[in-house]
């Protein structure tokens, strides 16, 4: 991040203003991705007077950065109209897509309206691979299609790749392809729980042998020593820290109104068709919950090495059952990085069968072999 | 010396916080943070008003500075801007520009 990118951060979350909102305008979506956490049916998405009217309100709340996402957003026959208002509000306005239905007509547009850049989700650079997982037949070659038409207009474009076990191996090939098409790249290993607390999706994510080569590939991660250097001591600094943006400078609004801390932090806090956005974010108990929340008020994760340089989602902590607890998926990622367990994996080991009931040693006593104590029962 | 027009570019993103502006041009992400001062100047920028005016109306009163030179300041601090494409500068008023047409 820029230095005057982190003034800014420092200047709005002093001031408790969302510098960052992002609205998703529909959870409808024309590909049926196998680890979307989203449900596609329409349960009354918010019209169009009431879209421009929640814009109203961010901009006069101060939200600069505006991302428009879904569901797919082009589904919206008005969102055009929506992305024009929110540019004549002066929004820095990014679009998340998957660029099926991006034709000239649609990248034309973008470009004319100064929209800040558009992310597009591209998952192979194999068409077998990719449409498998957006179970849309063609939707490779269209995507791609829809990034060469943004691209060749000057476009600012992103390839987002999340890793899960059938494509980790065309990372490369991802890779190569946004080179090719001059657009930025960025991965994703985490797979995230449906909203409504499913978490049979998060078999599809990669396993802990495989982020461990993911943060030592340095075409993924840069300086592999930097990024995979042990954690920081843990000083008051951490343990004040707040642990991410949610509810600090930035929060999430779905299609039909309600406002959460994070995409992927489901605690209602408020819906913007029964309240004004501002009263909301300012006083919503929830929203103020999250915000008060330190390092040290975590119980398991204030006593971890790992504090000062995790990555924990409050909102993944929170689909665990715990908004203060540790996020796993987090823990995992520490321990992928450095080898170093954090406090709430040896809280899990102590606890499991394995150590319970006074941690069962087995003395092998037969042929020349040696007394071992093994951490295996035979029970 | 003949008058200088501004006019805030379409294509940046731009919000108040705390006092100052915030601008970042669409053409190239890159941010700019304005000082109050700077911030006066900005918001000031109509199209209409020319940057004497501006300079004689708002900062004068405001800073307590003498004309002249905060005129120059001024002038120079304008044509910075418009060279990263955030600002225009004309010698004679500026228009706004009409919205783009809604695709068929």
């Amino acid at each position: 991040m820029s230095t005057l990118m982190q003034e800014m951060n420092e200047r709005a979350l002093k001031a408790g203003v969302p510098l960052s909102v992002q609205l998703d305008l529909t959870y409808r979506c024309n590909e049926r991705c196998v680890h979307c956490y989203l449900d596609h049916d329409d349960h009354g998405e918010m019209t169009t007077a009431e879209i421009t009217g929640v814009l109203d309100q961010l901009a006069e709340a101060g939200v600069f950065f505006l991302c428009f996402s879904g569901g797919e957003v082009l589904m919206r026959p008005d969102f055009f109209r929506l992305v024009e208002h929110a540019r004549s509000l002066l929004f820095s306005v990014k679009v998340k897509t998957n660029a099926f239905l991006m034709r000239e007509k649609e990248a034309d547009r973008l470009c004319e309206l100064g929209v800040q850049s558009v992310q597009v989700s591209i998952y192979s650079h194999r068409a077998e691979v990719h449409d498998a997982i957006t179970k849309l037949p063609g939707s490779l070659k269209r995507s791609l299609a829809g990034i060469r038409l943004l691209r060749e207009r000057g476009m600012k474009t992103i390839i987002a790749n999340v890793f899960m076990r059938q494509n980790l191996q065309d990372y490369s090939g991802v890779v190569a392809l946004a080179k090719e098409l001059g657009a930025e790249y960025t991965l994703d290993p985490t797979i995230t729980p449906m909203l409504d607390g499913d978490r049979a999706v998060l078999g599809l994510g990669i396993d802990q042998r495989e982020l461990r080569e993911v943060f030592r590939t340095p075409e993924l991660v840069g300086n592999v020593n930097e990024f995979c250097a042990p954690p920081p001591a843990v000083d008051d600094d951490a343990l004040d820290s707040v642990p991410c943006s949610a509810s600090h400078t930035f929060c999430y609004i779905s299609p039909y109104g309600d406002v959460y801390p994070c995409v992927q932090f489901p605690l209602p806090t408020g819906n913007v068709r029964q309240q004004k956005f501002l009263e909301i974010w300012k006083h919503s108990p929830q929203m103020n919950e999250v915000r008060s929340i330190r390092g040290r008020d975590l119980p398991t994760c204030s006593s971890c090495s790992h504090l000062g340089a995790c990555t924990r989602c409050p909102g993944l902590a929170y689909m665990e059952g715990n908004m203060r607890g540790p996020s796993t998926q987090d823990c995992e990622k520490s321990f992928a990085r450095t080898g170093i367990p954090s406090a709430n994996m040896l809280a899990k080991a102590a606890a499991s069968p394995i150590f319970s009931g006074g941690a069962r040693l087995v003395q092998i006593t037969g042929g020349q072999q040696p007394a071992v104590p093994t951490l295996l029962s035979t029970k | 010396m003949s008058p200088l027009y501004i006019a805030r570019s379409r294509e940046i993103a731009a919000r108040e916080l705390d006092g100052e502006m915030m601008i970042m041009s669409a053409r190239n992400s890159t941010l700019f943070n304005l000082n109050e001062l700077g911030t006066l100047i900005w918001q000031a920028a109509d199209g209409a008003t020319s940057l004497e005016e501006i300079v004689a109306q708002k900062v004068c009163p405001e800073y307590e500075v003498e004309s002249a030179e905060a005129l120059k300041d001024a002038e120079a601090f304008v044509r910075e801007l418009a060279e990263h494409g955030i600002l225009l500068i004309s010698d004679q008023p500026i228009a706004a520009p009409a919205a783009p047409k809604e695709p068929a």
